[in-house]
């Protein structure tokens, strides 16, 4: 099953099992306590501890060896368990999502989307399972861009075409149906290309024939570029449009010119 | 010899007998309370709108004609773009005091249309409207709406993401209207959208024109009226009765205070076009059909009219297989006509309600006409609920309410809330009423103790 069809047949099956078990499922897929690790950590990430930490923390949704589990079933530490496979998801899918915090997935069914939370594994334990995760299949490697090859105006025809109409044209972030789509302005350059080739949750995902690695290295670059982007009118008020430009004319100019009319007409004083 | 204030004015009125005119609007009374100065602001707001932009149609070219850009602004170094887009983003970066302008301009018109909601209610709670200047009441509702339609095509003039996207909406709003919207709205954009390139000439000579002049007309016949009719005063002594204007002349009292707001107001928007950036179109990019960006929004003045076409749920009104009124038109033309009438024709049906049809001169305190105050804020509060939910996915975003979570309540709480601020604003004003008069029969109890008291020490 590809990643996108499977994904929509886990929210039907989700769907299915919060219907047929109630409330209490809900509970049951509370967040994990915290996370498994092995008694002894060798000094070095290596295919061994990947192993390890992947049969403790990942196995109750990603089943053994990454085979997946389609139909949830309560796992270590009643841990609901749900999650597709990951023989081909490669180096740069485990990359992805263990430094972006998505995983270990702390609730199955949250709304809108998967939710992040924080990087629970240190970086040579998360090096570990991304080297085991690449172990099980044939998967594209961590990608590589350089940015600095980029064209900044590229950049923005490029992210105006293809991503701007759910991350906002200076990658603000925002509402689509079934998903907060998230700001860009903390990502390392990397994280942005390894995004682009999975698309996490519903975000399409973009093969080198859509999007050229040249092309993405340009993307990459005007993301990086919104961190500061061009306010030459001043204060960018979150550079988000005209929302905050009517909170300022209605709670800055108002309440200013409000003031001046109260002080310009205070009354004469009449004997 | 000759004398250089005297002769001029003499000559002057010889030619032009104006002297008792001028005399007589140098003694015009204004009344003294503050609240009748927020119409000055709205007038002087115009006055900078109406300079800053002279100076951007110097600059600006309103054609869609393709060239490319080559300029300071990095990220669209290179981009093919449209004459109307790199002359905005040009006066934005290589004209000198272009930017100060542009952002003044528009931080005008927020104002503008700002300063216009709080006159008009300032009017309403005070039942200012009432005979005999409902004339007045009608053009300055007018006013606002034409105001409403210049500013839509202000920022829909400079072709960048955003305003594409505004007037891609403002297409389908005109053509949902029924029977006559599609050949209407395929006459003003001369082609299917975006259109032909004279639709940016009709919209140019529409915004920078044909609108302004109406303004300007209609301001002209707003401040005739109540000049001709008076204001309203509040009734602060006993002096102020409904047949005796008492207030400061226009010189030399008001004057001083007139241009005092003036030199504010052009202050602050100049200050805020200075400090906070408004509508960074360089940072939009060009508009193209296909194009879209996430959370676009229309300026603040429109956005109950986005929250309405989002409240409404999603139905047509279908005969056979021909939609005869497409679902936008609920929210886009139907929910602001709506809004207008009632506003147009409360004077009347105020009338007809209370059955009080005298003159009024003497403007009502809003705790004393407890179930107009009650309609009003009810109404606002209405209008206002739809306005917020145009901003529903920002909230969602800002605070993770989602989106139908607040679809849901917002469905619900604009008529819940109004009815529920309809009573609990009459109680209140009741309550405030009654608690007047109690303060007033006791001072008048007091007062004729103390005459008694007066009259018996007098007689010992
Ligand atoms: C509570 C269940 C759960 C646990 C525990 C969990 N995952 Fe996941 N994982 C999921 C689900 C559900 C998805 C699909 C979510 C999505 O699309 O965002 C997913 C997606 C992934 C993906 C992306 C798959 C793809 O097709 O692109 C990777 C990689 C991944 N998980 C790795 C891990 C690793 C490594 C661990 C252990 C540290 C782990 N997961 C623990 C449920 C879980
Ligand atoms: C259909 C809407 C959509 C489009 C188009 C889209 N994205 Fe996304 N993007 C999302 C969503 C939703 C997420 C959050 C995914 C999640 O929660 O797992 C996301 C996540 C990301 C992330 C990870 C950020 C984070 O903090 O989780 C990056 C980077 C990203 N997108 C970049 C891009 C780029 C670059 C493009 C254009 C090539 C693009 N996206 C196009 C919807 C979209």
């Amino acid at each position: 099953m590809t990643c996108r069809g499977w994904i929509k047949f886990r929210s039907v099956a989700a769907l299915t099992v919060v219907v047929a078990l109630g409330t209490a499922a809900i509970a049951a897929a509370q967040p994990q306590s915290g996370i498994v690790r092995p008694t002894y950590e060798p000094p070095k990430p290596s295919l061994k501890l990947g192993e390890q930490l992947y049969a403790g923390n990942c196995s109750t949704c990603h089943g053994i060896a990454g085979a997946g589990i389609t139909r949830g079933r309560l796992g270590a530490g009643h841990v609901l368990g749900e999650g597709p496979p990951l023989r081909n998801v490669g180096a740069q899918g485990a990359d992805f999502y263990l430094r972006m915090g998505f995983m270990p997935l702390r609730n199955i069914y949250s709304q809108p989307g998967p939710q992040r939370t924080r990087v629970l594994f240190t970086n040579k334990e998360i090096e570990s399972m991304v080297m085991y995760v690449a172990s099980l299949g044939h998967g594209p490697g961590i990608p590589h861009p350089d940015p600095a090859k980029g064209n900044l105006s590229t950049g923005l025809q490029l992210f105006t075409d293809h991503c701007a109409g759910c991350h906002q044209v200076l990658a603000r972030g925002g509402f689509v149906t079934g998903a907060l789509v998230p700001p860009l302005q903390t990502l390392t350059d990397r994280q942005i290309a390894q995004a682009v080739r999975i698309g996490p949750y519903l975000m399409p995902r973009f093969s080198p024939k859509q999007i050229s690695n040249a092309q993405l290295d340009s993307i990459i670059k005007y993301v990086q570029w919104t961190n500061r982007p061009d306010n030459r009118g001043g204060w960018g008020i979150g550079n988000v449009g005209p929302i905050p430009e009517g909170l300022v004319a209605w709670w800055i100019a108002a309440p200013l010119l409000l003031i001046a009319c109260a002080l310009i007409g205070r009354r004469f004083k009449r004997s | 010899m000759i004398d250089p204030v005297r002769d001029p004015v003499r000559f002057i009125d010889e030619r032009t007998s104006a002297a008792p005119l001028i005399k007589k609007a140098m003694r015009y009374l204004f009344p003294d309370h503050w609240s009748f100065l927020l119409g000055e602001v709205v007038l002087y707001s115009f006055i900078v709108l109406i300079a800053t932009g002279i100076y951007l149609t110097l600059f600006f070219v309103p054609s869609t004609a393709h060239t490319i850009y080559h300029g300071p602004y990095k990220p669209l170094d290179g981009q093919t773009v449209s004459d109307a887009y790199k002359s905005a983003v040009n006066l934005s970066f290589s004209v000198k005091a272009g930017l100060l302008m542009r952002q003044t301009h528009h931080w005008a018109a927020d104002v503008f249309i700002a300063a216009m909601a709080m006159h008009l209610m300032r009017v309403f709670f005070t039942g200012a409207f009432r005979k005999p200047r409902e004339l007045i009441w009608l053009i300055g509702l007018l006013l606002l709406f034409t105001s409403l339609l210049e500013g839509y095509l202000g920022y829909s003039l400079v072709d960048d993401l955003l305003s594409g996207m505004g007037l891609a909406i403002g297409y389908g709003v005109g053509l949902s209207i029924p029977v006559i919207g599609g050949p209407m709205t395929l006459a003003i954009f001369g082609a299917p959208f975006p259109g032909k390139p004279e639709f940016w000439s009709r919209m140019f000579i529409t915004h920078v024109l044909l609108i302004p002049l109406l303004l300007a007309v209609l301001i002209g016949l707003h401040l005739s009226l109540v000049a001709a009719r008076h204001h309203t005063q509040f009734k602060e002594s006993a002096r102020h009765t409904e047949r005796r204007v008492v207030g400061l002349p226009t010189f030399p009292a008001q004057t001083p205070r007139s241009i005092a707001l003036l030199l504010f107001t052009a202050a602050v928007l100049f200050l805020l076009g200075g400090l906070i950036q408004i509508n960074p179109i360089w940072q939009w990019g060009p508009f193209e059909p296909w194009l879209a960006t996430n959370g676009a929004q229309p300026d603040w003045y429109l956005g109950w009219l986005i929250g309405a076409l989002r409240l409404m749920p999603s139905f047509d009104v279908t005969v056979g297989h021909f939609t005869l009124v497409p679902n936008p038109f609920w929210g886009g033309v139907l929910f602001p006509l709506f809004v207008l009438a009632v506003l147009a024709a409360f004077p009347w049906v105020e009338r007809r309600l209370t059955g009080d049809r005298r003159v009024h001169n003497l403007a009502d305190r809003p705790r004393n006409a407890p179930n107009r105050t009650a309609f009003g804020v009810a109404f606002l509060s209405w209008v206002f609920l739809i306005f917020v939910f145009g901003a529903a996915d920002r909230i969602f975003v800002l605070w993770g309410l989602s989106y139908d979570t607040q679809l849901f309540m917002f469905r619900i709480g604009i008529w819940v809330v109004p009815l529920v601020l309809f009573f609990v604003v009459r109680r209140v004003c009741r309550e405030l009423r009654a608690a007047d008069l109690l303060e007033e029969d006791q001072e008048r109890a007091e007062r004729a103790v103390a005459q008694r008291e007066g009259a018996v020490r007098a007689g010992t």
